[in-house]
Parts: C-alpha cells; sequence; structure tokens
C-alpha cells in the first residue's frame, strides 16, 4: 500500500523537466548576465580574468541546479540529517586542519576541489532544520525541550565557523535558521527572550572579537574615525555610491571603480561599481531582479503541498534575501563590512555553486509541490 | 485531526510567511531609500568628492631667471644635474640592480642602506633617489649599461650654479632650501628641493628670478600613479637680471685685493652704476646649494675676516683723511677760511691743555688748502674745523651721502655715522666738545662710513655735485617688456663749482704731485691720471708715553691692531668717469696698501671703458 501510494506522487523526466520553473531559470540567467557585464568592466573591458569564469561557474551551476531539481523532494528529505552530519565533520576537520595554516581556515583541500564547509553547511542547516520541524506539530514546537534539539544542530555549526574565524558567515547560520524557526511556529516570545539574551551577551562576546572585527564595528560606527585605514573601503564606497548619481557614469566609465579607489570591486563591493557606472536607475533595476527572484521563492514555497518543502523553500529563499540585503548595505555604509558576497552577482566559485544548489533544492520543491509527506516518515495520509 | 491539525499549522506558516515578507519589504524599501539619499540627494557632494579622488594638480617649477653682468655674462645660471633614479617596480630584483650599478658607479655601504630605506617607505612605482650630481662620466657609463640595470632611470634637474662664486658672491648672494619661516603661502616654495634667494641679488630680486609655477592636471589612479594629463597650463620662466656689475672687472678688483680683508667699490659717476663691489674675504656660493657641512659653517662664521660679511656695505670704518674734502667744503662754505690763507703747521695743535698731534711728528710748516690735502695735513684740518664747528661740516657729510644708508638694493647696508651736537646729546645725554670737532676734521672718532659710502661721496665730488645714487640692477629682463630701469637725472647738490674744482685739483695734486701722499701710485698713463685721497684711520688709541717712546710702526703690531688703510679716487682728471673706494681693514697705510689697489682697478676700469653702454651688436649677441 505504501508503495503504490508513494509512486502516485512519482513523476517521469518529461514531466519533470515540463514542471521546470523556466522563468526563474531565465531570471537567474538574466541577473547573473548584469553580474558578467559588471566583471567585464570591472577588468577593464576583457572577459579575462573574471566575467568568463564566472559564465562557465554558472553554466555548471545551472546543470547541478537542474539535477538537482529533478532529485525527488523526499530524497533530500532522507538526505537532509546524513547531509548535515557530513558537512559538520568537514568544518571540524577545517577546524583540525585549520591549526597548520594561518589566519583564517576556510577552506579544505580535498584533492580536486578546494571544499568551503561552511558553504555546505548553509544550505545542510537549512534542509536538517527543516526535516527535524517537519514532523513537528505545533504542541511539539511550543515546548521548549523540543527546541533543545534543534538549537545544538544551528549552534554547532555556528561555533565552529566562529571559530574560524567567520563571524559573518557564523551569523548569517543563525539568523537563516532563525527564519526556519520563526516558520516553524516557534513562539514570538522566545525570540524576544533569545534577542535580549544575545544584546546583553555584546560586552562580553565583544572581548572575544578579532581586532579586525572590532575596527570593522567602530569604523561603521564612525567612518570617519580612520579615513585611510579600516573606514577607507565605506567612505570610498558611499563616494562611488552617491557621485554615480540617477544616470550613473556610464559603463565601464566608473572613475573610483577604475582608478581602484574602490576596494574590492569584483566581489564583495560589485554593488557599488554598478551603482557607480548604471547609477540609481542601474541599481534599482537589480534589485528590481532580485525582488522577481524571492516573489518566486514566496511562490513557490507557498504552493508546496509539504512542510518540509516549504520550510526549505522559504529558507533558501530567507538567506537569499540576507545576503542581498546585508551586501547592499554594507556597501551603502548601513552595516558593518562583512566579507558576504553579492549573490549571482559578485565573482566568486563556492558561492555561485552553493547558491545554485540551494536554487536546485528551491525548484525541486517547485516541481514536487504536489507530494504530501507523512509528519514522521512516509507519505501524509489523506 | 492530523489535518486539522496540519491545517493550523500551515495557517500559522501562512501568517508567519507573511509577516517575514513584510519584513523583507521594509528592509528593502530601507535599501532603496538610502540608495535615494546617497544618489540624488547626496549626489552633487559625492560628485565633487570624487572628482577631487581622481583628479591631482602637480606644481610645475619654473626654470629660475638667470642674473648677467652688465654686458650679458652670465654670473648665476642653472645647470643641468643628473641624478640616478631607481624606480623599484621596474627592476626584477632592488638587490640586484643595485648590485650591478655599483660596478659601474661604486656605491658606498651608507648610500645603498638609505636608497633601500627610502625603497620600503614609498611606493613601488614611486622613483628613488640614488646620487645626484653625478658626472658626465658616470651618466655616459650608466647609459651604456643600461640593460643590466633594470628599473634604473637618469634624471635632468636644474641646480643653481655660480660660474665666479667666489669673486660675485657678496654681490650675488646665494639660493638654498626654504626654510618653515618662508613659506608664503606660494605653493612652488613647497615642492621638495625648491629653492630661493636667500642673500645678495638673489633675494633682492627672488621673486622676478623664481616666475611663476605650472600647474598640470592629471589624473590618477588609488596610489597615486598618474593615469594621464587632463590639462596643463604652463608658467613663466624666472626673470633674466641684468646687473650693473662689470664681470671682469669685478673678477681683477676682486683678485687684486687677494688675501687681504678689504673693499674695493667701483662706480660710474654720473649713473651710480656700481661696476665692481667685491669684498674679501669671499666665499662659495655654490656650497650654501648644494648644502654646508656644519665644519664648513663653523669655519666661516668663525673667521676673524669674516667671509660672510658684506664689508662694502655693512663695514663702517673711520673714514680718516678721506673726509678732509668734505670738511674743506664745509670751510669754504662758511667763509671759515679761504683757498688761499695758510695754517701754520708745528706737528700739533692745542685746544685747553689737549694737545692734537698730526701724522708728522715735526709738522708740515705754512700750508694753504691745497697742500694741506695733498699732504694730508691733520693741524690744518683741525684748524678749520675748530672754525667751521661740527654742525656744519655734519651737513655737508650727509650732502655727499654719509650718515644714512644710500638704498642699494642689497640688504644689510648699514648707516655708518655722522655726529653732531645734537646727536650726541641724543646718545650720550652729554654737551659737545670743540675737541671732538677737532677729532671729526680728520675723519676719525665718532665719524664712520662705509667702504660705499666713500665711493658716493667721491663719485659726487668728481661729477661736480650732483647726488648720484649707487645701483645694481640695470635691468629686470622680462620675456615681453623691458622695463629698463630708469635713473632720473641726479639734482645739484648746492656746492660751489669753484669749491668743487679746488678740491679736485687738491685731490689730482696728491696723486700727480711730488709730496702728495699717493704720488708713489700716481697713473702715468697720459688721459688716465687719477685724482684720490689717501686716508688711515687710528683702531686704537695712542697714548701719551706711547708717543714720547715713538709710536709703533703698523708692522710691529698685531693684526687686530693696525690701522685701517683707505683711499678713494677717480679718473681721468680731465672728464672724471670712475670713482673708486678702497679699504683695507688693518691694512697700514692708506698710500702703501690701499692706493696702489685703487690705481690698478682705475687703469682696469678705464682700459675696459664699461661706463660706454653695450653697442647693438654686444646686445644681439648676448
Amino acid at each position: 500500500m505504501s508503495r503504490r501510494r508513494l509512486n502516485e506522487f512519482d513523476l517521469t523526466l518529461g514531466q519533470k523537466l515540463l514542471q521546470m520553473n523556466w522563468m526563474f531559470i531565465i531570471l537567474l540567467g538574466v541577473t547573473v548576465a548584469i553580474g558578467v557585464g559588471m566583471l567585464y568592466s570591472a577588468a577593464g573591458g576583457d572577459f579575462n580574468p573574471w566575467a568568463s569564469r564566472q559564465m562557465i561557474r554558472f553554466g555548471v551551476g545551472v546543470a547541478i541546479m537542474i539535477v538537482v531539481a529533478l532529485v525527488d523532494v523526499r530524497i533530500w528529505m532522507k538526505l537532509a540529517y546524513p547531509f548535515y552530519v557530513v558537512a559538520l565533520i568537514l568544518l571540524v576537520l577545517v577546524e583540525l586542519k585549520g591549526s597548520i595554516g594561518m589566519g583564517a581556515q576556510r577552506w579544505i583541500n580535498l584533492g580536486f576541489v578546494q571544499l568551503q564547509p561552511s558553504e555546505v553547511m548553509k544550505v545542510a542547516l537549512i534542509l536538517a532544520l527543516a526535516r527535524y520541524f517537519h514532523g513537528a506539530n505545533l504542541e511539539d514546537v511550543g515546548r521548549i525541550p523540543y527546541l533543545i534539539v534543534p538549537l545544538i544542530m544551528v549552534g554547532a555549526p555556528a561555533v565552529l565557523v566562529l571559530r574560524q574565524p567567520d563571524l559573518g558567515t557564523a551569523l548569517m547560520l543563525i539568523a537563516s535558521s532563525g527564519a526556519i524557526f520563526f516558520l516553524a511556529g516557534v513562539r514570538m516570545w522566545k525570540f524576544g527572550v533569545v534577542l535580549t539574551m544575545a544584546l546583553a551577551a555584546i560586552p562580553i562576546g565583544w572581548q572575544f572579537l578579532h581586532t579586525y572585527q572590532k575596527n570593522r564595528v567602530l569604523t561603521f560606527l564612525d567612518p570617519e574615525r580612520d579615513p585611510l585605514g579600516a573606514g577607507y573601503h565605506i567612505t570610498q564606497s558611499k563616494i562611488a555610491f552617491g557621485s554615480g548619481g540617477v544616470f550613473g557614469k556610464g559603463f565601464m566609465l566608473g572613475s573610483q571603480s577604475h582608478l581602484n579607489f574602490l576596494p574590492e570591486k569584483h566581489t564583495d563591493f560589485i554593488f557599488t561599481m554598478l551603482a557607480e557606472e548604471m547609477g540609481l536607475l542601474g541599481g534599482l533595476g537589480l534589485l528590481g531582479l532580485y525582488f522577481l527572484i524571492l516573489i518566486y521563492g514566496y511562490a513557490i514555497s507557498v504552493q508546496s503541498q509539504n512542510h518540509f518543502g516549504r520550510l526549505v523553500g522559504l529558507g533558501i529563499t530567507s538567506t537569499f534575501f540576507l545576503y542581498v540585503f546585508i551586501n547592499i548595505a554594507m556597501v551603502m555604509g548601513l552595516v558593518p563590512v562583512v566579507g558576504v558576497p553579492l549573490p549571482l552577482i559578485s565573482y566568486g566559485g563556492t558561492a555561485m555553486l552553493t547558491l545554485m544548489f540551494s536554487f536546485g533544492l528551491l525548484l525541486s520543491v517547485s516541481i514536487h509541490r504536489e507530494v504530501s509527506i507523512a509528519r514522521r516518515g512516509g507519505e501524509e495520509d489523506v | 485531526m492530523s489535518i486539522h491539525r496540519d491545517g493550523d499549522r500551515y495557517k500559522l506558516f501562512s501568517r508567519r510567511a507573511a509577516m517575514l515578507a513584510g519584513g523583507k519589504l521594509a528592509l528593502l524599501t530601507t535599501l532603496v531609500g538610502r540608495m535615494y539619499y546617497l544618489q540624488v540627494i547626496e549626489a552633487d557632494k559625492y560628485k565633487t568628492l570624487a572628482e577631487d579622488n581622481r583628479i591631482s594638480m602637480r606644481l610645475l617649477p619654473p626654470p629660475r631667471g638667470r642674473i648677467l653682468d652688465r654686458r650679458g655674462v652670465p654670473l648665476a645660471v642653472n645647470e643641468q644635474n643628473y641624478q640616478v633614479l631607481l624606480v623599484p617596480e621596474q627592476a626584477r630584483d632592488v638587490n640586484e640592480t643595485l648590485t650591478a650599478l655599483d660596478a659601474v658607479i661604486g656605491l658606498t655601504g651608507g648610500e645603498r642602506k638609505r636608497i633601500l630605506r627610502e625603497i620600503k617607505r614609498k611606493r613601488s612605482f614611486v622613483p628613488v633617489t640614488v646620487r645626484e650630481n653625478l658626472t658626465w662620466e658616470d651618466v655616459a657609463r650608466i647609459e651604456v649599461n643600461t640593460p643590466d640595470l633594470p628599473g634604473i632611470m637618469i634624471d635632468v634637474g636644474q641646480s643653481r650654479y655660480y660660474p665666479e662664486g667666489v669673486a660675485t658672491a657678496h654681490v650675488l648672494g646665494y639660493v638654498a632650501a626654504v626654510s618653515e619661516k618662508e613659506l608664503t603661502g606660494d605653493p612652488l616654495l613647497e615642492l621638495p628641493g625648491f629653492r630661493i634667494g636667500k642673500a645678495g641679488m638673489e633675494k633682492v630680486h627672488d621673486l622676478a628670478l623664481r616666475g611663476a609655477g605650472g600647474t598640470s592636471q592629471v589624473e590618477v589612479n588609488a596610489f597615486g600613479r598618474v593615469i594621464r594629463e587632463l590639462n596643463r597650463q604652463e608658467g613663466r620662466p624666472g626673470a633674466d637680471v641684468r646687473l650693473t656689475i662689470d664681470f671682469s672687472l669685478q673678477k681683477m678688483a676682486a683678485e687684486r685685493l687677494g688675501e687681504e680683508s678689504g673693499v674695493a667699490v667701483v662706480l660710474d659717476v654720473h649713473t651710480g652704476d656700481v661696476l665692481a663691489l667685491a669684498s674679501n674675504p669671499s666665499y662659495d656660493p655654490n656650497a650654501f646649494n648644494r648644502g654646508l657641512s656644519s665644519k664648513e659653517w663653523k669655519t666661516l662664521v668663525n673667521n676673524p675676516r669674516t667671509p660672510l660679511n658684506n664689508k662694502a656695505i655693512s663695514g663702517q670704518y673711520a673714514p680718516g683723511s678721506t673726509f678732509k674734502m668734505l670738511v674743506a667744503l664745509a670751510a669754504l662754505e662758511k667763509g671759515a677760511i679761504t683757498p688761499q690763507q695758510k695754517v701754520f703747521c708745528e706737528g700739533h695743535m692745542e685746544l685747553g691743555n689737549a694737545k692734537f698731534h698730526c701724522w708728522k711728528k715735526h709738522g708740515h710748516g705754512p700750508q694753504d688748502m691745497h697742500e694741506a690735502i695733498m699732504h694730508s695735513c691733520d693741524v690744518y684740518f683741525y684748524e678749520i674745523a675748530r672754525r667751521t664747528g661740527i654742525d656744519r661740516i655734519a651737513a655737508m657729510a650727509r650732502r655727499f651721502g654719509l650718515g644714512d644708508v644710500l638704498g642699494l638694493e642689497l640688504p644689510g647696508e648699514r648707516r655708518g655715522n655722522i655726529p653732531d651736537k645734537d646727536w650726541k646729546r641724543a646718545i650720550y645725554g652729554e654737551p659737545w666738545h670743540m675737541g671732538e670737532t677737532l677729532i671729526a676734521g680728520i675723519g676719525q672718532g665718532y665719524v664712520l662710513a662705509t667702504p660705499l659710502q666713500l665711493a658716493v661721496m667721491t663719485a659726487r665730488l668728481a661729477n661736480g655735485g650732483y647726488a648720484v645714487k649707487p645701483r645694481l640692477t640695470r635691468r629686470i629682463e622680462q620675456a615681453t617688456d623691458e622695463n629698463a630701469a630708469q635713473i632720473d637725472a641726479p639734482g645739484s647738490l648746492g656746492v660751489n663749482p669753484n669749491h668743487l674744482k679746488l678740491i679736485r685739483e687738491a685731490m689730482e695734486a696728491v696723486a700727480n704731485e711730488p709730496g702728495g701722499t699717493a704720488f708713489r701710485s700716481r697713473i702715468v698713463k697720459p688721459g688716465m691720471e687719477m685724482a684720490g685721497k689717501t686716508g688711515t684711520a687710528q683702531v686704537r688709541r695712542i697714548s701719551k708715553a706711547e708717543r714720547e717712546q715713538g709710536v709703533l710702526k703698523n708692522d710691529e703690531l698685531p693684526w687686530e691692531q693696525r690701522d685701517h688703510a683707505s683711499f678713494v679716487g677717480f679718473a681721468p682728471i680731465e672728464a672724471p668717469r670712475y670713482a673708486v673706494a678702497v679699504v683695507i681693514e688693518h691694512g697700514g697705510s692708506g698710500s702703501k696698501a690701499a692706493a696702489p689697489i685703487a690705481r690698478d682697478i682705475l687703469i682696469e676700469v678705464q682700459k675696459r671703458n664699461p661706463g660706454r653702454p653695450p653697442t647693438q651688436m654686444q646686445e644681439a649677441k648676448l
């Protein structure tokens, strides 16, 4: 019986491809194309070294995304915990290996590819939490002991990432997890308590921050504190941003970007370059594309017939949003400088592949939206 | 049951999803608001800041104007200064390049250390100076070895050079690096390595010589590297300054003074042009430009013959007997004596119970004015000074340019001193004594004059009593206009021409008649004969006891106690053109130490005849 029921939701490859949200993929393509254009400009009118590689990565990313999307969402749910455990082991490995190298240890060399376990964890954590809360009813969620396991699931990788040290990613992990807790129905007052405790812990945590992290926060609070040192980046970014005006200085004509006043113009500060060369209109255009992607994310999540899919969908959408928001807010001086790339635009391999993988999951949720899954294993009894 | 429960869960999920979406929308709106604020409201401010970032103004230092003598001979020029620079980013390996360079021109360990230190401090495309003032051979050797010296570059700068530095130092002065308190706001002064005039004509005409800096607007990147030039405004090169000095005469005078600590000033008696102004010992102004070591500086400052001091304008000496012409003129003007009246010199004169001695111990016997000047008889001048009174003598001296600055362009000109009754009351609060008039009558006591004042006095005697003023600047030559310094015809001093004629004839006798104090130094060449007057000024007091034992000869005294020797003169006698004043510090007697030098200078100046304006051809050639 269970077998027949399972097959009821099974789709053929052709059906799946038909169900694939191609408009969403085109939307991603358009956004990446803008990024490639900016990378072309950043290199002074050259596809090398960034634009061409970014295109190739996007191509690979699309392939991964489609493969991931075609895998049944139920299989992803089954893989959620093993995936999480693997990611956690990788983080521990980085921690162990990290003592050998110098500075921030974020990479692990698997021989054929440089892997960044914290990126993998971003996806794995969403899957694991979604799976956990999938099996929870509202009463369960209301009980505090029930929340201990998911809190450990968040806490363990967050602490490991923090030790690398990578404050930005740790906060991102906590923030996207928070979104899932929130969607799962955890009471508001509990968020209130946690937030209050976090604020109270800030003075203690401050002592554990590295000097450069402290400087970033201090610089954010007062960018003119050290205009040629830590505040230089954000000051130059704001000058580039503001001098773009409404219509921008023109493609490849951004003086701040091309004369190197703007730092990291091909990675974290690429939105500034866009704003300088394309102006307010260009910035709003890209923001509009992001807005559409978010709408798609919401539509897919809300339409899903299983709670796992809904939580995964919005977990991914929220993480994506966080990246977009924090990056753009950072380059405009609204939040401290944290090393957060602009999704789909910034140059960077791991980030692109992780993002495309998670969009694959989102599309899987979309394709398998009619699948209902029982709260505790197997299918939901209708 | 479970459906219902899931329904609840779904409802809560939907509500929470909507709240989350609302939150995200709010945050996105914040971003849009911030973008609007930066790119619309604050756009102008940030556009200005971006331009400030991008555009950098570079100053282009103008070449300094030259200083030329009256015929156009360059006295101060700009020399190309070859320097080796190292651009670290162009060198494969800085150490390797330095080692290769060491093999070519030889580097000291200290140089190497300094270079490496500077490389560390500067950005890698900023050239570091390896060595300045390269010889031509070194430049050639480096050029030949260029392929083995990656990152090495030869650059040509300009530095001030005085071809005849020592002979012209006191007129030209020198240039040196700008000091903190000389900053006027002219951005040129803040350029590294910029030099300004610190003394002499370099200082007086600094602004004209300096010119105006040009600017170059360049686009720079964040590291300060120039990407391209956007706009360029050429500056104005410094103007050449042409002096009244005749270089050959100047050099001859300086050399003729030789080792003596002395001064020679030559004037054109009609125009006041200073043809030569030499003050020995001198110094090498090129050393100041290069930068003096503290040892060199101490040697200059501690030298008792004060090489840094321009004695022609700042040395004040008792004029001695060269003052007697003015005493005679004052006496004649008052009618205190006629030219023919004689005064009997018995070797001394008594006033009250004081005794005033003539330089000739046993006296000159009866002397009229002509004889008294010719023999420089002191007793004659004691007597006529007594009859004339100090105030009239002082007034006459001032008419001839003594006792006040003459306004020569050079800084540091002193007033000298012409005493009178008011002066003494003001300074000492005591009445004037007649004895002091007598002493002033032979140009001693309170009377002080600079060599320049003595030369001007002589020029005014020679030119028939016209108030000629000395000048050093012939003109400042601008590229466009030529503003030759206009000399107003000098006004008359109002001295009786007959009296002046008498004085000039007496001065002629000094240097031409047997018995004249400068007869041995006479000029025998027809048409070039000179007239003059010797002066010997005591710098110590001769006590009565010493006088009785026999006054020591100058040769027997230590240098600091010997008399100052002076001579003033003019030539040619028939139509005077040139006046000269020579003062030799502690030189002994004027007739022996000063007159021969003055004679040689007057011969030279008449041979060269620099008073004559350069002809068109000479001008064109220069």
